[in-house]
């Protein structure tokens, strides 16, 4: 393949970046958000090309016999720690990479064209460009890496624009505390994914993905059996990487800082911290799946921290207000479905060769269909707040007569998300909870029940938006659809969440590249969709018109309502940890150590000289009896000392 | 003598001075016209040099050093003066000459006395560059000092704040440091030939000659060690530094943090580390303590300060031990990554204390709590103040992430539990540096404004555009074109790293 394209796809956004920071203020907004979109049109028909190129071309440097191959499109030094240690930056061509290169471009593209008019008025309109374009490059740069080592480049610089953009609106003292927890949250995961590429890189001597996971027998024998504290080294390396996952893709207990990094622009949660950012820790799992497998610790670890957090945020998403806040509840939950769904996946056939990598596929498929309907639902839920003013449902209800584009297409999203038929949400949701029954009864069991309180809150939320009642305000300000720039990327989104499911996913996105082909699993579909229709009617008697039966269930739970609403008091926990005993206890008592322990010595050094000689400047007082006198004194011990050593 | 290019290094410092005497102080464009003139020499001078350094090792000239030259200085002591460079002495040059360059620009406006000001950072200069330049370790120790004493005139005369007390303080526990190396180095002397063979201060000589005994390896190991460490800031020697670097003027924190505090790291390698290897095998340890210790406790010691410039020092204590840390881990990696550091460290340093002085000079306080929202008034010096906090937290794409990354895989080459969690301690760092770097950002660019007097102030002059954009084009240029660097630095690590590794056997 030529490499020309691989290098504008990249190029392309990080020139966007330079020319829309560097010059920005100098140009006016149009000129700045029509370079800014021209530029990621471009590079998304690039990278359209090159999936195309990848799935459809035939061409044997990406499959053979029907196997899809991984193939490096460059790869070139970057910085050598050692001979054999060297990092590379390059351009990875296997499956899962062309499907994040379709998905960041579509959803950067319709976030981009969006942004022209939900940002119109905003001061800043080419700051935020440019940070639009440097996130592009940063999550390209990351889902093509090589190796683990240009994937953690990448990974702090996604970090490093999602501080930015949460940052956006910098005046707000809010919106500056949530950048700031954003960063530091995920950088304490990214310590985490450090330390465990040291380790992992340490034993195998490579960063690069492909030596990895085509050899994971070979990674796991180069540790030679070496362990810590009972478990196997590559187990601590493999689960470490993984919390770095942990840290971006918001899973508990790194969790905290999504629903806060709601303080961004709308368009900006749903580009990162709905689509494509979040899904990275999903992504480094799929990546280094390989090499997961071998390591049955890890994988259990990934379910369990999944299975809690979707659960959980489920919970904490029934109780919520802000409607950026529910979805950012709902996009954890999800992310922690996908993250189920990889580890109840295996790589060799268990119990018939059926089910071997499915989980994968599945959550591949669902990252794909997720990213899709929560962009949109993101999107729309930004068209809403455009038009009341607020994030919160008790200032929207019977939005429905009023935005009719934004109602219908809210709806698609709501219906893909709760995996009813024929939304793309169901064939995912679908593959994923086969893919855990098959493994476990349990974790099927555990994340249908998910499901049905995922149906439940999403409909929650449509109901109090678009039906309920009216809202008395709209008298003075009536709602109304947003303009073209944002309700053309709604259509597109909402058309793409409706049909989305119908593609053969399994035909271009399997672990081994070998094609899987997908049929329904009947059971599983029936039940789960009963279920997400009983949580969706059971939404439905209780929002859909006014009724004090809301009332009545919050009275009969109060307690659990309320932490429920407090997020199970999480922040409150680490305020303590950080504020109290980190900052207040730690770092003050280190900072007064080392002024009145450590500094004081030094100063008492000075002082003890400068004592000593205030002291004994007295003998020279330029008195010629005192001289005298201390010679004769001298002279006196002198000859004692001497008589005493004769005798 | 003059045909040699290193000499030049020494004599324009001394011709700047010259020229200066040759000014009145009230005629302030002269000062800035000979400033100017002779750091932008320094700046092409040691650019040239590089690119020949770079053009003789491609032809395949492989000595340890190249452009060496001798000259004799005083005969009883076969004392020489006595210069060459090797590829990382070449980097060094190349920031001082930088940070000079920047300097100058950062105190296009100082007041009063400027021809004094500058007189003294032109001797401080010399002294720097002097040192670089030197395989003589007497003359080298002579530059030293020289570098050294300008500081307290520097500090004491153009300072702010309690500058006296911190000049003397300052002063004093370098002073003390160099007395525990001159010990050092005199018992270097005394041991650097075989019995009846001639006693040399040459580095290469000594490090050839190989007759320090093991018993006194360890005496002299830890006297310059310790004495170059309190330079390099190393706990529990390092409270000079916040002190010092809050009352000095803006070049001088700038030279000070960004060049001289490198003179201890240099010097540790060059001289502890390479002459005195069996020693730096078995105490490295002691050391790997205290610079851990100086890692870890400079950072959290950042996190609740309120003055700007006590934050970048306790944040250079930090970095400054990640560079002797790494040093002590004995292998080419990590040493490669410590150079990379000091070179990082003094372009960010140097930026965040211009970027300070350009701050205070208009809001005329360092303290983070009375300012806030800086961004909206003077947008240029926020994105500015903005990027080296990236560079200092470890972004990719600046200097600072390759740094501390080619220091932790260094480091995690020695497999055994001490250096293990040592290492991970470190890496604890980068988690650490982003809170207090993101606090002070918080506080003091974002959010709303704080005082409505600084609604007037105004952005930065073109002068001071300039030294900033001359230090964040070097910052990014290493943070993504790390490899030619790296490579020059670990070939130039080879002598040293070979001298270890036969006293290890």
């Amino acid at each position: 393949m030529d490499i020309t394209l691989p290098i504008l796809i990249l190029a392309i956004p990080i020139t966007m970046f330079l020319i829309l920071g560097i010059g920005g203020v100098k140009m006016s907004k149009k000129m700045a958000g029509v370079l800014g979109i021209l530029g990621l049109g471009t590079t998304a028909v690039l990278a359209y090309i090159v999936a195309l190129t990848y799935y459809f071309s035939g061409d044997p440097l990406f499959i053979v016999d029907g196997v899809r191959q991984q193939y490096q499109v460059f790869d070139v030094t970057w910085l050598a720690f050692t001979q054999s240690l060297v990092v590379n930056i390059g351009f990875l061509l296997d499956p899962i990479s062309a499907l994040m290169l379709i998905v960041i471009t579509t959803i950067s593209f319709m976030v981009h064209l969006y942004s022209w008019g939900y940002m119109e008025g905003e001061q800043g309109f080419q700051r935020y460009y440019a940070f639009l374009s440097l996130f592009t490059f940063s999550m390209l740069g990351l889902v093509v890496a090589t190796n683990i080592f240009q994937m953690y480049i990448f990974w702090e610089l996604v970090g490093v624009s999602s501080y930015l953009l949460i940052g956006f609106y910098y005046k707000l003292p809010s919106a500056v505390s949530a950048s700031k927890k954003a960063f530091i949250v995920t950088r304490f995961a990214d310590l985490g994914f450090l330390i465990g590429i040291l380790i992992l890189s340490y034993y195998t001597d490579t960063f690069n993905f492909v030596d990895m996971t085509s050899n994971p027998d070979g990674v796991l024998l180069s540790t030679g059996g070496a362990t810590f504290m009972g478990a196997s080294v590559l187990t601590w390396a493999m689960v470490l990487i993984f919390t770095g996952g942990m840290g971006k893709s918001a899973m508990m207990p790194l969790h905290i800082w999504l629903p806060d990094a709601m303080e961004g622009p709308t368009p900006v949660s749903a580009l990162i911290h709905a689509a494509t950012m979040v899904v990275a820790g999903v992504y480094l799992v799929a990546r280094m799946f390989p090499v997961y497998c071998t390591v049955d610790a890890a994988m259990t670890f990934i379910c369990v921290v999944g299975a809690i957090t979707a659960f959980y945020a489920a919970v904490v998403a029934c109780a919520q207000i802000d409607i950026k806040r529910i979805l950012a509840f709902s996009t954890i939950s999800q992310i922690a479905f996908m993250m189920v769904s990889l580890g109840v996946a295996y790589d060799k056939p268990i119990e018939g060769v059926h089910y071997s990598g499915l989980g994968y596929m599945a959550g591949m498929f669902h990252l794909f269909t997720h990213a899709m309907f929560k962009a949109l639902l993101f999107l729309g839920a930004g068209a809403l707040i455009h038009a009341v003013h607020s994030n919160n449902y008790t200032a929207m209800g019977g939005l429905r007569k009023y935005m009719p584009i934004t109602h219908i297409t809210f709806l698609f999203g709501c219906l893909a998300i709760a995996g009813i038929w024929p939304f793309s949400g169901f064939f995912s949701k679908d593959e994923m909870l086969a893919a855990m029954f098959a493994r476990h009864w349990f974790w099927g069991a555990w994340m249908t029940m998910v499901a049905g309180l995922t149906a439940f809150y999403m409909f929650r939320m449509y109901f109090l938006v678009f039906w309920w009642k009216e809202n008395p305000h709209y008298k003075e300000h009536k709602p109304h659809d947003a303009p073209w720039q944002m309700s053309l990327p709604l259509i597109i989104l909402a058309i793409v969440s409706l049909c989305a499911g119908w593609i053969p996913f399994g035909e271009f996105v399997t672990w081994n590249g070998e094609p899987y082909h997908i049929h329904i699993e009947l059971s599983v579909a029936v039940t789960s969709i009963c279920i997400a229709v009983c949580a969706i009617a059971l939404a439905g008697v209780m929002y859909a018109k006014e009724n004090p039966l809301p009332a009545k269930v919050k009275s009969f739970w109060p307690t659990l309502w309320e932490a429920a609403h407090r997020r199970f008091y999480w922040d409150e926990i680490y305020m303590f940890i950080t504020h109290k005993i980190i900052f207040g206890i730690i770092c003050k008592s280190i900072a007064w150590f080392d002024r009145h322990v450590i500094d004081a010595t030094m100063d008492g050094f000075a002082k003890i000289t400068q004592k000593t000689s205030y002291a004994i400047r007295g003998m020279q007082s330029g008195e010629i009896q005192a001289y005298v006198a201390w010679y004769i004194a001298g002279a006196v011990v002198l000859a004692a000392i001497t008589w005493l050593c004769l005798i | 003598m003059f045909e040699n290019i290193l000499i030049w290094f020494v004599v324009i410092p001394v011709i700047m001075m010259a020229g200066l005497g040759l000014c009145r102080n009230s005629n302030m464009n002269a000062i800035r016209a000979v400033m100017v003139v002779c750091s932008t020499a320094l700046l092409g001078l040691s650019v040239w040099l590089c690119c020949d350094f770079l053009r003789l090792r491609g032809m395949g000239v492989d000595d340890e050093m190249l452009f060496t030259g001798s000259w004799m200085w005083y005969e009883p002591l076969n004392i020489h003066l006595a210069v060459g460079v090797d590829g990382i002495s070449v980097l060094m040059l190349l920031l001082s000459s930088v940070i000079v360059f920047a300097g100058t620009f950062a105190s296009w406006k100082i007041s009063p006395l400027p021809k004094n000001f500058f007189l003294w950072f032109a001797l401080l200069s010399t002294g720097v560059f002097g040192f670089f330049i030197s395989i003589d370790i007497f003359t080298m120790f002579m530059f030293y000092e020289v570098a050294l004493i300008p500081m307290y005139l520097l500090i004491g005369v153009w300072g702010t704040g309690r500058k006296e007390y911190s000049a003397m303080k300052l002063t004093l526990m370098l002073m003390g440091g160099s007395a525990f190396l001159m010990l050092g180095l005199l018992g270097i002397f005394w041991h650097s030939a075989p019995a009846g063979g001639q006693l040399t201060w040459n580095i290469l000589e000594i490090s050839h000659n190989a007759s320090i005994a093991p018993e006194w390896q360890y005496m002299l190991f830890c006297f310059t060690f310790v004495g170059f460490g309190v330079l390099g800031a190393m706990f529990p020697f390092h409270t000079w530094s916040p002190d010092g670097h809050a009352c000095a003027p803006t070049a001088v924190s700038m030279l000070h943090a960004g060049v001289l505090m490198k003179l201890g790291g240099y010097g540790c390698f060059r001289i502890a580390i390479f002459l005195l290897p069996q020693a730096a095998n078995e105490l490295a340890w002691i050391f790997i303590i205290l610079t851990g210790v100086s890692i870890v406790y400079g950072a959290f010691s950042a996190c609740v300060q309120t003055d700007l410039k006590y934050i970048n020092a306790y944040s250079s204590v930090s970095h400054c031990g990640m560079v002797l840390f790494a040093i002590l881990m004995l292998n080419t990696t990590a040493m490669t990554g410590a150079i990379l550091q000091m070179l990082s460290h003094g372009l960010m340093t140097a930026l965040f204390f211009a970027l300070i002085g350009m701050i205070y000079g208009r809001t005329h306080t360092r303290d983070i709590r009375q300012m806030g929202g800086l961004m909206k008034i003077m947008p240029y010096l926020g994105v500015c103040y903005m990027i080296a906090g990236f560079a200092s937290l470890g972004l990719p794409g600046l200097s600072g992430f390759v740094a501390e990354m080619t220091i932790f895989f260094g480091s995690f080459q020695d497999a055994d539990l001490f250096h293990r969690i040592f290492v991970i301690a470190a890496t604890c760092s980068i988690v650490i540096t982003a809170v207090y770097i993101l606090r002070v950002v918080g506080k003091l660019l974002l959010g709303p404004v704080q005082d409505e007097h600084h609604l007037a102030l105004t952005d930065a002059a073109w002068f001071e555009r300039f030294s900033t954009v001359t230090l964040i084009l070097c910052i990014a240029g290493i943070g993504c074109f790390p490899n030619w660097i790296n490579e020059t630095i670990q070939h130039s690590f080879a002598p040293i790293i070979a001298a270890v590794q036969s006293a290890a056997l």
